[in-house]
């Protein structure tokens, strides 16, 4: 029901621009933080509008060695880290996932049912809660600040892994024997029918998935213990010393915003993509 | 091209005294390039026997042979067949043109002679404007023909057709049958075609094979279906309306309904006792004298000819009659005449013909 009612329409708008406000208002203060020196930002009031060292507050974090109490490693470097450690979960989950949800829904094999069960009952099974024997494990791989150690752990996905089982559970049984009747064998049939048909749900999970490995914390907080390894988001806590220190709030703003460019840009480009993969199922 | 032998063939899902089995050791001989139409209701096995044929299930026993070859273990791609599913089975994100190529693409034909058999494929279905498109951006018709397209371009020694028409409407159905028959007679291959339609089987099949419950019916050209129908099942099934089944006890020149109404008959029956005679609808007539009587109930008209239904005795019987002639009024007892030709014996019990 689309109702046209004056009050409702400027209601609705007025509810908009409050949502709207709340979200952009931390990220304009964060802009704004960026733009000062240390010492103006700490002054009461905080300044609202933006002041003229912008350039150098990113310049100093992206080079490092700004003069904080806290960490002073550049943050070039931990954005790198940072993208590779999403983009090689990303496509390690999507890799593995697609995988086993192939094994899973087109072949017979002893304990098939088991094998499923036992993805199954790791969704429910969080990072967290198996964070300490993953650690064990990692640690006497000698994995530690590693790209491996930061990825390999993270890559098994029993939600990617059901999700593509369900969707090739909604692939016609004849489309399976029309390609083994053109001849082709598993792989081929994976290669050329399933994977292009899953292609906008691949596409939604890539996005999920680099914003949930780019946001990784608590884990390369464990396996990372030198400064060339973290990732931005450890690294955006690490400038923060503790205390009553002097904090150089400017650069750490200016490495938030840095951080969040990465997974806006993912979320932007491939909106389309993404929106298309939750909602329609090309059949 | 090749003929099909089906010899002793069972399938049944499951291991054990437990198992399920569901196609009871059918055989029959398919010649080269004949076109033989499986019919029966759903259930009846008949799909599952054409999927026997082309590999994607599992015979249990007996053999299937393709041209002298015995296939049972053979994967479906190198059986030499295609196959044409009730819902096409197109490769939703491919184009027509690779849709057709694909399996020739598998088999690593060269570039230039897939090109060529596709475009050769696509000028007898009338496909050459879709060859870049889609196949969500077609009709069903054209969907159909796409199917049909890929079925040809691989120029197998059969073609399998599982129910092809069951998803198009009533006119273009008539339409691609003729289509199909067409192709048919240009191509010469091999044919099995799967249907629950009996205008589809009697009008395309060289033969038919109507299966009822597992087990072949009948194994005919539709003539002899139609005419000569080996069973109750199959009396019942083809025709439409079906063949009148009267069940009753054969005593001398005459016959005596359940119920008790006794009815004179033109030359004795093949053999006295439980019997059940069966009559088309079109082989009784109207007429003055002592025929059967037959109690009108109701009557639809269907343009060239009239239904009549009625009972004769406790017996539903249904009449054919000219759609021009003046029509008996419901509740009217009239007489029917029906010629000694047009009678058909069958036991009663296991409703095998007798004569």
């Amino acid at each position: 029901m689309v109702e046209r009612n004056p009050t409702l329409v400027v209601l609705g708008h007025a509810v908009m621009w409050l949502g709207l406000a709340v979200v952009v208002f931390p990220l304009y203060l964060a802009l704004v933080a960026a733009s000062h020196t240390p010492a103006e930002i700490i002054a009461v009031p905080m300044p609202l509008v933006p002041g003229g060292h912008l350039i150098e507050s990113f310049r100093s974090a992206l080079v490092g060695g700004s003069e904080g109490a806290g960490s002073t490693a550049p943050v070039a470097r931990m954005m790198w880290i940072s993208l590779v450690m999403a983009l090689v979960i990303t496509v390690g989950k999507i890799a593995i996932s697609l995988l086993s949800a192939f094994a899973i829904v087109y072949f017979r094999f002893p304990l098939k049912n088991f094998f499923f069960w036992a993805i199954f009952v790791t969704l429910m099974l969080p990072v967290e809660v198996r964070i300490m024997p993953s650690y064990k494990v990692v640690a006497d791989l000698g994995m530690l600040n590693s790209y491996a150690g930061l990825t390999i752990p993270l890559i098994a996905s029993a939600t990617a892994t059901f999700l593509f089982r369900q969707f090739f559970l909604t692939v016609p049984d004849e489309l399976v024997e029309a390609a083994r009747i053109d001849g082709a064998g598993p792989l081929r049939f994976f290669k050329d029918v399933l994977v292009p048909l899953s292609a906008t749900s691949i596409a939604a999970l890539f996005v999920i998935q680099f914003i949930y490995g780019w946001n990784q914390y608590l884990w390369p907080l464990l396996v990372t213990t030198s400064e060339d390894m973290y990732p931005v988001v450890i690294g955006i806590k690490r400038m923060i010393a503790g205390g009553d220190a002097a904090n150089e709030w400017n650069v750490v703003m200016a490495t938030a915003l840095l951080a969040m460019i990465p997974p806006a840009l993912v979320v932007v480009l491939m909106q389309k993509w993404f929106v298309k993969g939750l909602v329609d199922t090309e059949k | 091209m090749a003929a099909i032998s089906i010899l002793n063939v069972v399938k049944s899902y499951g291991h054990g005294p437990r198992a399920n089995r569901v196609i009871h050791g059918v055989s029959a001989e398919i010649a080269d390039g004949e076109f033989v139409v499986i019919v029966g209701p759903s259930g009846c096995g008949k799909s599952t026997l054409l999927r026997m044929v082309a590999g994607l299930e599992e015979i249990t026993g007996g053999e299937i042979a393709i041209g002298q070859r015995v296939v049972n273990d053979v994967e479906p791609a190198r059986r030499d067949i295609a196959m044409v599913f009730q819902n096409y089975a197109l490769y939703p994100h491919m184009s027509v043109f690779d849709n057709m190529a694909y399996g020739l693409k598998i088999a690593k034909v060269p570039a230039a002679e897939i090109r060529q058999r596709v475009d050769k494929a696509a000028a007898i279905l009338q496909l050459q404007p879709f060859l870049a498109r889609k196949p969500r951006e077609l009709s069903g018709g054209q969907r159909q023909r796409v199917a049909m397209g890929r079925a040809i371009v691989r120029q197998p020694q059969v073609f399998l057709f599982d129910e092809p028409l069951s998803n198009l409407d009533a006119k273009l159905r008539a339409q691609t049958r003729l289509e199909i028959q067409k192709l048919h007679r240009e191509l010469g291959v091999t044919s099995l075609f799967v249907t629950h339609d009996q205008v589809e089987a009697m009008t395309l099949g060289q033969r038919l094979i109507v299966m009822n419950a597992g087990h072949m019916e009948q194994i005919g050209t539709p003539e002899e279906v139609y005419l000569r129908p080996a069973t109750t099942f199959v009396a019942g099934f083809i025709g439409s309306p079906p063949m009148n089944l009267l069940p009753g006890r054969a005593e001398g020149s005459g016959f005596v309904l359940d119920g008790g109404t006794a009815l004179g008959l033109p030359q004795g029956a093949p053999r006295s006792g439980a019997v059940t005679l069966g009559v088309r609808p079109e082989h009784a007539d109207i007429a003055a004298g002592d025929g059967w009587p037959l109690a009108v109930e109701m009557l639809e008209m269907l343009g060239a000819e009239r239904l009549v239904h009625g009972r004769i005795g406790p017996t539903p019987f249904t009449l054919r009659v000219d759609g021009t002639r003046e029509p008996p009024r419901i509740g009217q007892t009239v007489r029917l005449l029906v010629g000694a030709a047009h009678l058909h014996w069958f036991d009663a019990a296991d409703g095998r013909r007798v004569g």
